[in-house]
């Protein structure tokens, strides 16, 4: 299992050192369908946790994508742009969004384990 | 999820369910929005080849003159409620048209097809019963109004659908686009037109409810046919410039307005015969005071259904009726309402979206050109 954590929103956090990796879950992108444009913050944005730092496009909707912690956006995926479908294909992968440097790492323990985000998905049934 | 015990269902709706259909309510019943493939792939594969679509679920009726009389009676008395001339339509062929309102608003669009003694009617689920009640209320002393609950209502589009259906009645190969014709299939009636709200060649099929799982199984196992839901339904159909009821055309919308005079001959321009006629007179031979058009936003956002409209850096000139992604176009797509003086192919626009202005052009519709088979 790995040590990836996750938000009741369904973004995803990957932590490396004060760097974290966000993206949206395989739940997030097969409840979404096709995303067709992803609409990214701009590096060097500072962001509070619970905020709203980015919006997917799929064909029928917009959605909201939330910044899981507080800190400050150090580098986006540029490639989503070009090829918003990997939002879709690679979602904990090429589909990952922005890399935020953490303020606070105690905000990590408010976040979900895997084992944790599967029985929230369970619960959603 | 949400408990949908109370929505209606269409013959479909447990083959719907068994190919892993998303189902969403819609107009009060249950409709698959999109099958495990997405959207965007049944959007294309329907461009490409044959699209099967469940729309079982719009309301299809039958107008007979009462007191045995020809259907040109029924038809006269239609005119009484759309502006589109119906007592010249031939047996067989059929017509695009508006129930008005006394403002010249749109209370639905329909599909008006001739059958030997009677007219076929096909209306938007959404306003069936609003249809229905205004059909009695205005012809019941005239026509006999039988609404055909048991029947299911299946479109198969795309530049192979003609091709598929022929394998089962060859004949459709000899429809022209807005035709139509019953024909026996293996001792059931179907009522097929060439027709449809897609842009691409096509048939809509009516069949008895009890027979049409059988029907679309079978379609569903021919090699070049899909299943498409709504959601690639709606891209289609913005694609090819068509309006959709409660979005694009309403009850504060005219047809001159909408761009729909076209489906109006030119014997019902009088200014009378039908509610609103006044009104619309006056806009065909004066102008509408806006128009709808096709918008095409710069970049990859699409821009959505309420987004204002400006000229750049200006006043708001209109808004959104209908946005979101085409597929084949390879980017947003939408259509609004903009102020006459400034509704010109070319003309350079600024859409609100989340607070940030999108440039945008008016373009000409369709974005996807048709692909009818006219004869």
């Amino acid at each position: 299992m790995s040590d990836r954590l996750y938000t009741k929103d369904h973004e995803w956090v990957d932590v490396d050192g004060d760097i974290a990796t966000v993206g949206i879950s395989e739940h997030a992108q097969e409840q979404l369908g096709d995303v067709v444009f992803v609409e990214l913050p701009e590096v060097g944005r500072a962001v509070i946790q619970n905020e709203n730092v980015a919006v997917v496009e799929s064909v029928k909707a917009a959605s909201e994508v939330y910044a899981p912690l507080t800190g400050e956006i150090v580098e986006v995926n540029e490639m989503l742009t070009d090829d918003p479908a990997q939002v879709n294909a690679d979602p904990y992968g090429e589909g990952w969004f922005m890399r935020i440097r953490i303020d606070e790492t105690s905000e990590l323990d408010e976040l979900m384990d895997e084992e944790a985000y599967k029985d929230f998905l369970a619960d959603l049934e | 999820m949400s408990d949908d015990t109370e929505l209606r269902h269409t013959p479909l709706d447990s083959l719907h369910r068994e190919l892993g259909a998303r189902m969403v309510p819609f107009a009060g019943y249950a409709m698959p929005v999109q099958y495990p493939s997405g959207i965007l792939a049944e959007h294309q594969h329907t461009r490409a080849a044959a699209g099967l679509f469940d729309v079982s679920h719009m309301g299809q009726v039958r107008l007979t003159a009462k007191g045995g009389k020809p259907r040109q009676e029924a038809a006269r008395a239609l005119e009484r409620l759309v502006p589109a001339a119906l007592a010249d339509l031939e047996p067989g062929r059929m017509r695009y048209s508006q129930f008005t309102n006394e403002d010249g608003g749109i209370l639905d669009d329909l599909m008006v097809t001739a059958m030997g003694d009677h007219l076929s009617l096909v209306v938007n689920a959404g306003c069936k019963a609003g249809d229905i009640a205004h059909l009695r209320a205005h012809l019941a002393d005239d026509l006999e109004i039988e609404v055909l609950e048991s029947r299911a209502l299946l479109a198969l589009q795309g530049p192979q659908a003609v091709d598929v259906f022929s394998r089962y009645v060859p004949q459709v190969r000899e429809l022209a686009f807005m035709q139509a014709a019953t024909w026996t299939f293996e001792g059931e009636r179907l009522q097929i037109s060439r027709s449809g709200y897609t842009g691409e060649d096509g048939l809509e099929i009516s069949v008895p409810g009890h027979c049409a799982e059988d029907l679309a199984r079978r379609l569903l196992a021919e090699p070049e046919v899909m299943a498409i839901g709504l959601g690639a339904r709606d891209s289609l159909r913005l694609e090819a410039g068509l309006c959709l009821y409660g979005h694009d055309i309403d009850t504060t919308t005219t047809p001159v307005e909408a761009g729909l005079t076209w489906s109006i001959q030119k014997s019902r321009r009088t200014g009378e015969g039908y509610p609103g006629a006044k009104v619309i007179a006056e806009q065909i031979a004066d102008g509408a005071s806006r128009k709808r058009v096709g918008i095409r936003p710069e970049g990859r956002a699409p821009v959505r259904e309420g987004a204002t409209v400006r000229l750049p850096g200006v006043q708001a000139v209109g808004i959104v009726t209908s946005g979101g992604f085409g597929a084949t176009v390879g980017g947003p797509v939408a259509m609004g309402y903009v102020a006459a003086e400034h509704a010109h192919v070319g003309q350079a626009l600024e859409l609100d979206l989340r607070g940030r202005a999108v440039a945008a052009q008016i373009v000409a519709l369709p974005f996807v050109a048709h692909h009818y088979h006219r004869s």
